[in-house]
């Protein structure tokens, strides 16, 4: 796993993992789908994002879609942070 | 008319999509007022069948309490049956503030206005009160109503993990660059019935300037030694700033809804709330109702501690009898089966057995988290529990679970 991978990999189990879960987050790991981040709580992430990065993803593209594995996060940095 | 074909289609194919899913609802017709035994009519055509209800939020047993109604026709007679209007043009009775200001004693605040449901209250408050400039941190468990008026505020969104401090203080300190932080929690939370450890989010807050929102809709009326609530349970009356409740479950049960607490806060909700400016008042007859429900539960405390007496009974039985509840005080008790397909078998076999309960599971609880949630009434006699127990005593052994826990059941089950 890159180093983005990782980060974004690292700040979803923090996040969003209770205490005693100990489900495994891969890079393809379905997060929203998977019942792990929901549309509520995912707001926090693409702040994160936002603030390592120094990148802006405007609301129509945080998509739950476009958030629901750390490949597709990675899809998604990668694609604002060329811009 | 422009309801197309292709409009009509694509609709029922969503429809079909929520049956195939096991996601559409069904209504089930009562025969009766609400109580702890009601006539059901299920399914719909077939003759109404008496059951015990474990599934009301009708706490206190006030829904169809008889000074409630008399109360309830009195202001009928009296202050008439609708008033046609927002509370701001001509819908303010004098029992509208009467009420508020009865409120606004039992919950320990400085002021209260009165919504035409709490669902209305918690989506108008945060837009009313918060701007850009501060920062809203709510508890991941949330109900809706709060999630819906929380994405129309404008101020930033942020939540932290059920009930856990220190990811709260994390998110504290993260926000210190916003004007106002405001820290948003359910009283009861819904589903698993726990109760906010509001004592320890007041401390926190107090720490860190911010704002503390409790909506207690499940306490309101029974938790705490003199039921008003969440923070009377966790010993802060008077350190919350806004408390939303509603009056559709222990208070009567009828429909209604209120946010209560700082003055200016509440001021401003009266100003700038979109329910409270855009929707009619609440009807007389129910706002008679509800000042006769809070004089009965101000004046004893009878009806809460029967209902206390009730929730400790009724969850030695289910834990002695070998089912895995979620422990607590509240009366809400979820018995835990994990797998969404025996949530739903088991309720409707427990519903053929006389016994009224509801299976929840997914999107309504996280994945894998499927149970039946039972609830307790003041209204509930003993022999309506000893009755309820061995009925899932009966439906608990045809489906091996008793004295099962939840690795267990999910290895028998599946998720
Ligand atoms: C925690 C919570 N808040 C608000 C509401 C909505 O209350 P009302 O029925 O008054 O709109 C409910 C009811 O389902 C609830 O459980």
């Amino acid at each position: 796993m890159d180093e983005l991978k990782k980060a974004i990999r690292d700040y979803v189990v923090k996040e969003y993992l209770e205490e005693g879960d100990d489900r495994q987050v891969g890079e393809d790991t379905p997060l929203i789908t998977g019942g792990i981040v929901d549309s509520f709580s995912m707001v926090s992430l693409k702040r994160f994002l936002e603030r390592k990065y120094s990148i802006q993803i405007p609301d129509a593209e945080a998509t739950p879609q476009a958030f629901d594995t750390v490949n597709s996060i990675a899809a998604l940095v990668t694609r604002f942070t060329k811009g | 008319m422009a309801y197309s074909g292709r409009a009509r289609e694509s609709y029922q194919n969503e429809l079909a999509n929520l049956r195939d899913q096991g996601l559409f609802k069904e209504e089930r017709y009562i025969h009766a007022p609400q109580g702890a035994e009601i006539e059901v009519e299920f399914p719909t055509g077939n003759p109404p069948r008496k059951v015990i209800n474990m599934c009301a939020n009708n706490y206190l047993g006030l829904s169809s309490h008889p000074e409630v109604v008399a109360a309830a026709h009195a202001g009928l007679d009296h202050r008439g049956y609708g008033m046609s209007s927002v509370r701001f043009i001509c819908g303010t009775q004098d029992i509208h503030r009467e009420l508020e200001n009865k409120l606004t004693e039992f919950l320990g605040t400085e002021d209260t206005l009165l919504f035409p449901s709490c669902m209305d209250a918690n989506a108008g408050v945060f837009e009313a009160v918060l701007s850009e400039q501060d920062v809203m941190i709510a508890d991941r468990l949330v109900h809706a109503s709060i999630v819906d008026g929380m994405r129309l505020c404008k101020a930033m969104q942020d939540t932290f993990k059920h009930s856990d401090m220190g990811h709260l203080e994390e998110k504290l300190v993260e926000h210190q660059d916003k004007r106002f932080r405001m820290v948003i929690t359910d009283g009861v939370f819904s589903m698993d019935g726990d109760i906010a450890r509001l004592d320890a989010i007041v401390a926190l807050a107090e720490k860190h300037d911010a704002m503390v929102f409790v909506d207690d809709s499940h306490a309101s009326g029974f938790i705490g030694k003199t039921g008003r609530g969440t923070h009377e349970h966790c010993g802060v009356v008077g350190r919350m700033d806004v408390i939303t409740t509603t009056l559709g479950k222990a208070l009567g049960g009828a429909s209604g809804g209120c946010v209560s607490g700082r003055r200016e806060l509440v001021e401003m909700c009266r100003q700038r709330a979109r329910p409270y400016l855009f929707s009619n008042t609440v009807a007389p007859v129910i706002v008679s109702g509800a000042l006769k429900v809070l004089d009965l539960i101000s004046a004893t405390t009878e009806r809460r501690d029967k209902l206390e007496t009730n929730t400790v009974y009724w969850r030695k039985l289910l834990t002695d009898a070998g089912f895995d509840i979620k422990p607590g005080e509240s009366p809400i008790v979820p018995v835990m089966l994990y797998n969404a397909k025996l949530a739903q078998d088991v309720a409707r076999d427990l519903f053929a057995e006389g016994i009224y309960v509801v299976g929840f599971f997914f999107p309504v609880v996280a994945k894998g988290q499927a149970r039946i949630r039972t609830q307790l009434s003041a209204a509930h006699e003993k022999h309506h529990l000893d009755a309820a127990i061995a009925a899932f005593v009966k439906v608990g052994k045809k489906y091996g679970i008793l004295g099962l826990g939840k690795n267990q059941i999910i290895e028998k089950y599946g998720l």
